[in-house]
C-alpha cells in the first residue's frame, strides 16, 4: 500500500499526512481551526447550517473507498488535509531543475513565489461560498440546494489544504497568510479578496451554475497547472483537489443544460419557433436563451480575466523555477523548458487585434492556458448545443471572442463585440445591452428564482436531472429542512 | 474478449458524462481512453475493479449492459446517448463475480430485488478471487453461550490500508483454504455483514461476521463439519483471511432516518440486522423512524448477542425475542409472536416508509410471509409485491 493511503479520522483534523507526528503544524492547524469554523458560520450557507444535508465526504485517497455519503449538518462536515498518494521518485517534470527529485521541503530560493501561489489559490476557495451565502434560500430543487452545499464545504476543504500547506512550510507567514484568508470577504470594500471575479455577486442560480462551469473550470485549470509542480506536496494536494473540483463542473454543466432542456420544451410545447421572441418564451415561465447567451458572455469574459496578462514574466518564472507547469504537462512532448520556442499570442495593437507569432513560450503561458481553458469551455457548449438542436431549435450558444468585454491584460484598453471586431466608444455603448445581461434581464430571473423546497418537485425554468445524486431516486430528499 | 461469449460491458453514458478526466486519470490500468467527442472504455482491458467508479461526478460511469458481442471503442467513440439498454440491466446488479451473483440469487429466491430507494449506492466487486484483500483478524469470539450446541463467533477483519467500504447489509465472499477432492479450489461462501459501514467502531477500517460453526450429525451417525465456518471459527488473532466482494445491491437499509424497519430472523440471519441496528444507534436522534425486531433462537443462550441486544435503547429498536425450546414453557415461534403482536405490526404494515426484512433459515420465509398475511389481511400478496418493487421487502434465506 503507497505511502499516506490511510486517513486518520480520530482527531480533530482528518487528515493522511500523519499529522500527530508534527506536533507543531498540529497545533497551529488547531489552532487555526476555531475561526475557520467561526467563518464557516458567518459566512457559509445562510439559513441551513442546521439542516442535514446528503452529502459527500472524502474519506480515502484510495478511489476504492474515498467517497462516502451521508447526512451531515454542515458545520460538522469532517473538513480534512488529503494529499494524493505520493508517486515514489517522483522527478521534476519541466523548467530549469527538470529531471531533479521533486523537492519534499521548499526550496528557499522559491519561497516567496510558492507562498503567492498558495495564497492566491487559496483566496478564491472561501470567496466563492461568500459570493454563493444566499443562493439556497431560493433553490430550485433539494437536489440543486444540496449540490450548492457541496460545492461549498468541499472549497472549505480546499481552503484547509492550502492553509496546511502555508501553515506546515512557511513558518510566520504562512500563519499569517491563514489568518488573512479567513479575514478577507468576498466584495468588501476594505478588505476585498484578491481576484476581481471573486467579489462579484452571485446574485442567482443561473448566475451561479455559470459561474460553476466558467469560473470554477479556471480553478481547474489552475490546479491541473499546480498538479504538475516540483513542489510534490502541493502536486500531491492539487491533484486529490481536482477530484472535487469534477463535481463542481458538474453541478454548472448539467445545471446549465438542465435550463436548456427545460426552456426548449417549453418552446416546443407552446409551438414557439423563434427562440428571440423573448416576451413569449418568458410567458412560459422558462428562461429564453438569448438571455442565457448574455449570461455565458458576462462570466466567460470576467473568466478570462482571472488568466492574467497574455505576456507575464511571473508566469515564466513560475514555471522555470519548476513551481507551476501548463495544462497536463506530463501529457506533452516537447523539451518542457521552452527556452527558445515561442507561442502565438493574441495582442491589441494601435488599437487592432493581431496574432503575435514572437511572443517566447516562456512568457506566454497565461495566454496557452486560457487557450487550454477556451477549448475545454468550447466541448460543455458544444454539448449544450446538442440539446437545442435536438428540439429541432434554431439557436445556437456560442462562446465570445477572448477580447470581448475585458478588464485584464491586452484588451483591456478596448472594446470588442462577441466577433472580436474592435469597435469605438459609442458603439459599444450603444450595443452593450445585446451582449450582456440587462437590468431587464437580471429582474426577469430574479423573479423567477422562488424556492422549491418538496422532494422530487423542481422550479418552472429547470429540468429535473437525469440521475440522481449517489444513484438516489427522483424522490429522495436530498436536504432535510425540518431538523 | 471473446465476441461471442455474454459480458458485462463497462460503458460510459454520453449524455450524462461531462468530460472531466477524472476516470481516464484513475484508471490504473489505462483502460479508459477518450477522443473529442466521448470517453470510452476498453472492453479489451477493463477488469471491472470499480476504481474509477466511486470518483465520478456524475454518475455516467456506472453502467454495466450484459451483451453478447462487446461494442467497440469506435463504436463508443461514435455514440451521442447509450444505445437502448437490455431490459435486465435495468435491476441493481448484486454481484459481476459469476459464483457470488449465483449465490445470493438462491438466497434472494426467484423475486427480483430491488433496492429501498434512500440506500447508499453501494460498491461491489472491488476485490476478486485472483486478488482478495487481505483481512487481519483482530477478533473472534463466542458469542452463544458455552455449552449449548449452537456455537456461533463473533469474527472482526480488520483491514489496514486497504479500503473495503461495505454497506449494512452486503456480504463477503471467503474461500476455505486447500483443495477438494479433485484438486480444485473450493468453493466462495458468502457471509453478511454484522457490523456498521463506518466498522466496528466508527471510523474503524473493519468489519464483523457472524459465524455458526457447522457441525451437523449425519444419518450414518458421524458429524458432518462446515469447511468454511470451521476454518472461520478457528482463526487466531493476526491471522491473516483472503477477502472477496463486497456484494449485494440490494439487501441494504434505507439511509431515511425516518423509515421503519421490520427485522424478522433466526439465528446468525441476525448478521445483517445487527449491522442495521449499529447504524441507526450511531445516528441516534437524527430521525424518526424506528427499527422493530423478531428474532428466534432455541434459548437465550443460543441467540447470538443476546447480552449486547439488551442495551440498545428502546427508542431505536423495538426487540421481540422468541424462543422455541424453553424448558417448561410453551414452544414459541417467530411467526407467533408477529401474530400476538398483530395490533402494531398493522399499521406498520401501511406506513409508505415501512421496510421489511427477512433473514435466517430457508423455511423462515412461509412462517413469516404466513403471519405477515394474516396481519395485513387479503390483500398481502398485493401489498407485498408493491414493497417489492419500492425496495421495501426483502428475503434472503440459506
Amino acid at each position: 500500500m503507497p505511502d499516506g493511503m490511510n486517513v486518520d479520522y480520530d482527531g480533530l483534523i482528518p487528515n493522511n499526512v500523519d499529522l500527530n507526528a508534527d506536533a507543531r503544524v498540529k497545533k497551529a492547524l488547531e489552532t487555526w481551526h476555531p475561526g475557520y469554523i467561526d467563518w464557516w458560520k458567518d459566512m457559509g450557507p445562510e439559513g441551513f447550517q442546521e439542516a442535514l444535508v446528503y452529502l459527500r465526504t472524502a474519506v480515502s485517497v484510495d478511489p476504492k473507498g474515498w467517497a462516502k455519503f451521508d447526512y451531515v449538518r454542515m458545520p460538522e462536515y469532517k473538513w480534512g488535509i488529503l494529499l494524493a498518494p505520493r508517486v515514489e521518485g517522483r522527478l521534476i517534470g519541466f523548467g530549469a531543475h527538470k529531471g531533479e527529485p521533486a523537492w519534499q521541503d521548499i526550496p528557499g530560493e522559491y519561497r516567496g513565489m510558492l507562498r503567492r501561489l498558495m495564497v492566491i489559490q487559496g483566496d478564491t476557495e472561501p470567496a466563492s461560498v461568500e459570493q454563493q451565502r444566499h443562493l439556497g434560500k431560493t433553490a430550485p430543487s433539494l437536489y440543486d440546494m444540496r449540490n450548492l452545499f457541496q460545492v461549498n464545504v468541499e472549497e472549505g476543504r480546499h481552503l484547509w489544504a492550502m492553509v496546511y500547506l502555508l501553515q506546515k512550510y512557511m513558518g510566520r507567514d504562512g500563519r499569517e497568510e491563514a489568518e488573512e484568508l479567513l479575514r478577507r470577504r468576498s466584495g468588501d470594500a476594505d478588505s476585498p479578496r484578491m481576484l476581481g471575479a471573486f467579489n462579484e455577486q452571485t446574485p442567482d442560480w443561473v448566475s451561479f451554475f455559470m459561474f460553476t462551469f466558467f469560473t470554477d473550470r479556471d480553478g481547474k485549470m489552475q490546479l491541473e497547472a499546480l498538479a504538475q509542480s516540483g513542489f510534490d506536496p502541493l502536486s500531491r494536494t492539487c491533484r486529490f483537489m481536482l477530484t472535487e473540483e469534477a463535481h463542481h463542473m458538474f453541478v454548472g454543466e448539467t445545471g446549465v443544460q438542465r435550463i436548456i432542456e427545460r426552456s426548449c420544451e417549453a418552446m416546443r410545447a407552446a409551438g414557439i419557433d423563434d427562440p428571440t421572441d423573448t416576451d413569449r418564451v418568458r410567458a412560459l415561465g422558462v428562461i429564453d436563451l438569448p438571455t442565457l447567451q448574455r449570461k455565458m458572455n458576462l462570466h466567460f469574459s470576467l473568466t478570462l480575466d482571472l488568466f492574467g496578462s497574455e505576456v507575464s514574466t511571473n508566469a515564466a518564472n513560475a514555471y522555470n523555477a519548476g513551481l507551476k507547469g501548463r495544462y497536463r504537462e506530463d501529457k506533452l512532448e516537447d523539451d518542457h523548458r521552452l527556452i527558445d520556442s515561442t507561442y502565438p499570442v493574441l495582442r491589441c495593437k494601435d488599437g487592432a487585434i493581431i496574432r503575435d507569432e514572437s511572443v517566447p513560450a516562456l512568457s506566454a503561458l497565461n495566454m496557452r492556458l486560457r487557450d487550454d481553458y477556451v477549448t475545454d469551455c468550447q466541448g460543455g457548449v458544444n454539448r449544450w448545443n446538442k440539446v437545442i438542436e435536438r428540439a429541432g431549435i434554431p439557436f445556437r450558444l456560442t462562446l465570445p471572442h477572448v477580447a470581448f468585454n475585458r478588464r485584464i491584460g491586452e484588451f483591456a484598453a478596448i472594446e470588442a463585440d462577441p466577433e472580436g471586431r474592435v469597435l469605438d466608444a459609442g458603439a459599444w455603448a450603444a450595443n452593450r445591452d445585446r451582449w450582456l445581461p440587462t437590468a431587464d434581464d437580471n429582474l426577469y430571473v430574479t423573479g423567477l428564482m422562488k424556492p422549491v423546497d418538496a422532494a422530487g418537485a423542481y422550479a418552472s425554468w429547470i429540468a429535473a436531472p437525469k440521475v440522481g445524486i449517489d444513484n438516489k431516486p427522483g424522490h429522495f430528499e436530498y436536504v432535510k429542512l425540518w431538523s | 474478449m471473446s465476441g461471442s461469449v455474454a459480458l458485462k460491458q463497462h460503458l460510459i453514458d454520453p449524455e450524462i458524462c461531462i468530460r472531466c478526466n477524472t476516470c481516464e486519470a484513475t484508471c490504473p490500468i489505462d483502460a479508459i481512453t477518450h477522443d473529442d467527442n466521448n470517453y470510452v472504455v476498453d472492453p479489451g482491458k477493463c477488469n471491472a475493479c470499480m476504481d474509477c467508479v466511486s470518483p465520478c461526478p456524475t454518475g455516467a460511469i456506472d453502467n454495466w449492459f450484459q451483451v453478447n458481442a462487446a461494442f467497440s471503442l469506435d463504436e463508443q467513440f461514435s455514440w451521442q446517448e447509450l444505445p437502448p439498454r437490455p431490459a435486465e440491466a435495468a435491476a441493481e446488479v448484486d454481484a459481476l463475480d459469476e459464483e457470488a451473483a449465483a449465490l445470493i440469487a438462491g438466497a434472494h429466491g426467484h423475486a427480483r430485488a430491488r433496492a429501498p430507494a434512500s440506500a447508499s449506492k453501494p460498491r461491489i466487486n472491488l476485490f476478486s478471487r485472483a486478488q482478495p484483500a487481505l483481512a487481519k483478524v483482530t477478533g473472534n469470539i463466542r458469542v452463544t453461550k458455552s455449552g449449548t450446541s449452537s456455537d456461533v463467533h463473533h469474527i472482526i477483519l480488520d483491514f489496514g490500508a486497504i479500503p473495503f467500504p461495505v454497506l449494512e447489509g452486503q456480504s463477503i465472499g471467503i474461500v476455505p483454504p486447500g483443495t477438494d477432492a479433485n484438486g480444485r479450489p473450493h468453493a466462495m461462501r458468502l457471509y453478511s455483514v454484522c457490523s456498521a459501514r463506518d466498522g466496528e467502531r466508527p471510523n474503524t477500517n473493519n468489519l464483523a461476521l457472524t459465524v455458526k460453526r457447522v457441525a451437523e450429525p449425519r444419518a450414518d451417525g458421524t458429524l458432518f463439519h462446515g469447511l468454511a465456518s470451521n476454518y472461520l471459527c478457528n482463526l487466531g488473532l493476526g491471522d491473516t483471511v483472503p477477502v472477496i466482494g463486497p456484494f449485494g445491491a440490494t439487501f441494504l437499509m434505507p439511509d431515511d432516518p425516518d423509515a421503519d424497519i421490520l427485522m424478522i430472523c433466526t439465528g446468525t440471519g441476525a448478521a445483517p440486522f445487527r449491522g442495521f441496528t449499529e447504524r441507526r444507534r450511531r445516528l441516534a436522534g437524527h430521525g424518526r423512524g424506528r427499527l422493530h425486531l423478531f428474532f428466534g433462537a432455541r434459548t437465550p443462550e443460543e441467540l447470538p448477542y443476546f447480552g449486547p441486544l439488551q442495551k440498545v435503547p428502546p427508542a431505536v429498536l423495538a426487540r421481540e425475542l422468541v424462543f422455541s425450546r424453553i424448558p417448561g414453557a410453551p414452544r414459541e415461534y417467530v411467526q407467533d409472536r408477529m401474530r400476538a403482536r398483530a395490533a402494531e405490526l398493522a399499521p406498520l404494515l401501511r406506513r409508505p416508509a415501512t421496510h421489511i426484512y427477512v433473514c435466517g433459515l430457508k423455511g423462515l420465509e412461509a412462517g413469516a410471509d404466513a403471519a405477515l398475511a394474516e396481519i395485513a389481511g387479503p390483500d398481502w400478496p398485493a401489498l407485498r409485491e408493491a414493497m417489492r418493487a419500492e425496495g421495501r421487502f426483502h428475503v434472503e434465506t440459506y
